[in-house]
């Protein structure tokens, strides 16, 4: 592998133009990457999903280079329906189009040539393939006291063009004071076995609301991986929530500083997971001044062969004082074969605080099953309304109504 | 005077020293050293080929290194890894022909063997250094047939048993001190319960590092056949001193079909005084394996001495309906770390298991609650219940958990629950108006805390402990 990534590096910095200082960076970041590798269940963080072994076992010849010269089309029908918004559309990792038909064009403002930075985390070698072969790194400004009239949806979309190949993203966004954004991450994947590496930063500024959802829903066979770094100011909000269901594999890591005071953090997920899929999500609430908030609810519905992790870690400074951290993960096994981790982490250095996790795991309760049949369902209609009643927790937890209702839709959780 | 008194229980009250004189093995760590041991001990040339099997592959491991309280790099080439009293070279037949002084210290230490023997109805093994000293109330444990003696005289009088389950739960393959323990091990207990008979009283053994410089590598197997029942207590102190000194024990507990073992610790090594220096490094190995049907395994530990606790006391849940639990109070105080928790794995059908763990950290110290749970694919029907309760004391202490939970069975459930919280000032305020003064307000407020825990002692040790997590948090209010 290491022979194609050298020939697809120089490829790439060969056919694109980049300033002198971001080929600099990017080498580095491509040296880092050679001396680390994918990361393996050695590491702490990846200990219950191998990705050098995933990316092994489903992807054959991967390749680094790609080709975004030519324009791709657009499959209209993938958009969602019923919901104005503006758009941020890629597909097979090329921008095609950037429509904010609903907002005041001075307020918002659009970046795409800059300089890349290092990567906070030196240890995670994804970030430092993110950073060599990503092509154009884009920042979204909202100015500030301006909220976004409508949500934006960035589009992931790929076709059947696409084959083997690793995309990398990266993403800027920087809500100034007194902001607000609604970003939805809307997956749409008719490719076969690509490796998505997308990283995210944020940077929520005084009294600004961030409301991210995530969502992939449709059956594909790619390997992905998302970075969401989040830096919170005073009397900040954000708020995320995953439907993690369609790949392979994904792997969705959260690091949230809150760094000023009155700053909470929610991280509400579902995975919905089938056939052979693994998904994990990992994520590092750091609380680092005092009163500042956390709240994290994952559920997990496993068929088949399915496997889930949750990898969840609060930490508190022995500045935070009268921190709140709150962690609950739930999984039901439906079948024999399914799997689920969880490590819920609590790292206190402060003592006026209120910190509790919890985690459970088990079957469908059969009492309940059979409350149901007895009054009149079949046992696949009780369990199911069992399992949407168990769903419908976490997404009751969104705090956008249409947004809820168009998760709900996508689920089909009916009311 | 409430003062003074407070003063005098800050001290560690068994940091002295006993002036004895000591048989020791050549500093280092090799083969001639090993051979000496093994040859102090008569031992049959099985039991030497072990260890040198076990020194063999200590070459190729490395000290684990994920642990939190980090430590500056031990040179296991200066450390003694044999010393034993001279008195006791050639071993007393009964207690009165002890050396004297060793009896006095067994007194200091609250444990006089001989009043014991008539009074409170423990058997007694004390181990002093590196060799079993005395073994109390053999004729009446040897009426019923249990077996109840130092592990070297198991190896030269029983070792049709020994040579059957030493290594069979913790193997010669494990992690770098369990196996550096199986290369070096001097002494510790062993105890064979019959089948179906039930320990008529309480065993316990109680450890004590003397000498300087020396290490301590107990080990300790007890077995418990088809339908018994034992009940284990080990208690452990150390001098004070400026150095660290080395603990690094392999317990070992097999219980058969409807048998159960319950093993019981009271750990209060020397924490090193009040700016970290000198204490002992306590990483030890407990293992138990529930290998037959309907049997159990119950761990409960008191954690409040040593300066730094690394130590997870594990159940292996293999037999079906076997259960497991573990009980833990762990104190830490001025920079004392403490790293420990335990492993619960399922992999007979209807097994059960229960884990509570109380962590109290104070001064600068840091703790932690690390564990694993694991119900395999054919541990069908199995439960686990988890609680780890943290409580700070200060914000210059560190309190944390870090679960490790793995289910691959449908039919099976896990509940993990933890919190962290400090002592509420209602609460502090509610005794303080009944009388008691801020000292006293918490000791009853972190006993009510442990109650869950304490409560699984046997009596006498329960009160031991309960003053024990008293003292240990002295000074640390305000």
């Amino acid at each position: 592998m290491e022979e194609q990534l050298k020939i697809d590096f120089e490829k790439l910095l060969e056919k694109s133009n980049f300033s002198k200082k971001n080929i600099e960076i990017k080498r580095k970041n491509f040296n880092n990457f050679i001396e680390k590798g994918f990361p393996n269940k050695r590491e702490e963080n990846w200990k219950f999903s191998d990705l050098n072994q995933i990316i092994s076992k489903n992807i054959k010849n991967l390749s680094f280079y790609n080709d975004l010269s030519k324009p791709n089309k657009i499959d209209q029908s993938t958009f969602i329906a019923g919901l104005e918004h503006n758009k941020l559309i890629f597909v097979n990792g090329r921008i095609e189009k950037i429509e904010f038909d609903y907002e005041e064009k001075n307020n918002i403002e659009i970046l795409d040539d800059l300089v890349l930075e290092k990567p906070n985390n030196a240890n995670n070698s994804l970030l430092f393939l993110n950073n060599a072969f990503v092509s154009k790194f884009f920042k979204l400004i909202v100015k500030k006291n301006y909220s976004l009239k409508k949500p934006l949806v960035i589009y992931n979309i790929t076709n059947k063009d696409l084959v083997s190949k690793s995309v990398n993203l990266k993403f800027d966004i920087l809500l100034e004071e007194n902001s607000s954004l609604k970003l939805i991450e809307f997956s749409n994947d008719k490719s076969t076995t690509n490796f998505i590496n997308i990283n995210y930063n944020f940077d929520v500024q005084k009294n600004s609301i961030l409301k991210n959802y995530k969502i992939d829903n449709n059956s594909n066979s790619n390997i992905k991986y998302y970075f969401n770094n989040i830096s919170q100011d005073t009397n900040s909000v954000s708020e995320i929530f995953l439907l993690s269901s369609g790949s392979e594999f994904i792997k969705n890591e959260i690091n949230c500083n809150l760094n000023g005071k009155y700053a909470s953090a929610f991280v509400n997920g579902v995975f919905l997971l089938n056939g052979s899929k693994h998904h994990e999500i990992k994520t590092n609430i750091n609380h680092l001044v005092e009163n500042t908030k956390s709240y994290q609810l994952i559920k997990s519905v496993l068929e088949d062969e399915s496997k889930a992790v949750y990898q969840g870690k609060i930490f508190v400074d022995s500045k935070a004082q009268k921190t709140d951290g709150y962690q609950l993960s739930k999984a039901i096994l439906l079948n024999e074969n399914t799997e689920f981790n969880a490590k819920p982490e609590l790292e206190i250095y402060a003592d006026d605080v209120k910190c509790s996790h919890g985690s459970s795991s088990g079957s469908l309760n059969e009492d309940s099953i059979f409350y149901l049949m007895s009054r009149g369902l079949n046992y696949k209609e009780a369990k199911k309304l069992l399992i949407n009643g168990f769903l419908l927790d976490v997404v009751e937890k969104i705090t956008d109504s249409e947004i809820k209702n168009l998760i709900k839709n996508i689920m089909s959780l009916k009311q | 005077m409430r003062e003074k008194q407070i003063d005098k229980l800050k001290d560690y009250k068994y940091g002295f020293t006993t002036d004895i004189e000591n048989i020791r093995a050549p500093k280092g760590l090799n083969k001639e050293v090993i051979e000496f041991i093994s040859k102090a001990k008569k031992e049959p040339k099985w039991m030497l080929d072990w260890r040198m099997k076990a020194f063999e592959r200590l070459k190729n491991l490395k000290e684990p290194n994920w642990q939190k309280p980090k430590y500056p790099k031990i040179d296991y080439q200066d450390i003694y890894y044999y010393s034993a009293p001279k008195s006791t070279s050639e071993k007393p037949k009964n207690i009165d022909e002890l050396d004297p002084k060793l009896l006095e210290t067994y007194k200091k230490l609250g444990i006089p063997l001989q009043e014991q023997q008539r009074l409170n109805g423990i058997a007694v093994d004390a181990v002093f250094d590196s060799v079993s000293v005395a073994t109390t109330f053999k004729d009446k444990l040897n009426e019923v047939g249990v077996i109840f003696c130092s592990i070297s005289e198991a190896i030269q009088k029983h070792p049709e048993l020994v040579k059957k389950y030493i290594g069979s739960v913790i193997p010669l393959t494990d992690h770098y001190f369990a196996t550096l323990n199986s290369a070096v091990f001097t002494d510790g207990s062993f105890v064979y319960i019959p089948p179906g008979v039930r320990c008529p009283m309480e065993l316990s053994t109680y450890f004590r590092i003397n000498a300087s410089q020396t290490g301590q590598f107990e080990r300790t197997l007890i077995i418990a056949d088809k339908g018994s029942y034992v009940s284990y207590l080990e208690g452990c102190t150390a001098p004070m001193r400026d150095e660290n000194q080395l603990h690094a024990a392999n317990v070992e507990l097999v219980a058969l079909d409807d048998a159960e073992i319950k093993y019981s610790t009271v750990q209060n090594w020397y924490p090193g005084d009040e700016d970290g220096k000198g204490g002992i490094y306590n990483f030890v190995t407990k293992r138990g394996l529930c290998k037959g049907i309907n049997s159990k395994i119950s761990w409960t530990q008191v954690e409040t001495g040593s300066a730094i606790t690394w130590k997870y006391p594990s159940c292996i849940l293999q037999g079906d309906n076997s259960i497991g639990e573990f009980y833990s109070i762990a104190i830490t105080n001025n920079h004392q770390k403490a790293d420990t928790g335990t492993k619960m794995i399922h992999l007979g059908k209807n097994t059960k298991s229960k884990i509570i763990s109380k962590g109290i950290s104070a001064g600068f110290s840091d703790m932690t609650y690390r564990g694993l749970v694991d119900i395999s694919s054919k541990a069908k029907n199995s439960t686990n219940y988890t609680q780890c309760d943290s409580l700070l004391m200060g914000n210059k202490c560190g309190a944390h958990t870090v679960p490790y939970i793995k289910n691959k069975n449908p039919e099976s459930n896990i509940a993990h629950e933890a919190t962290t919280s400090k002592i509420s000032e209602e609460q502090l305020h509610y005794c303080q108006q009944r009388g008691l003064n801020p000292e006293e307000a918490v000791g009853l407020i972190v006993n009510g805390f442990c109650k869950e825990v304490l409560q699984q002692l046997p009596m006498e040790f329960a009160v031991e402990a309960q003053k024990l997590v008293g003292i240990s948090l002295e000074g640390s209010v305000g």
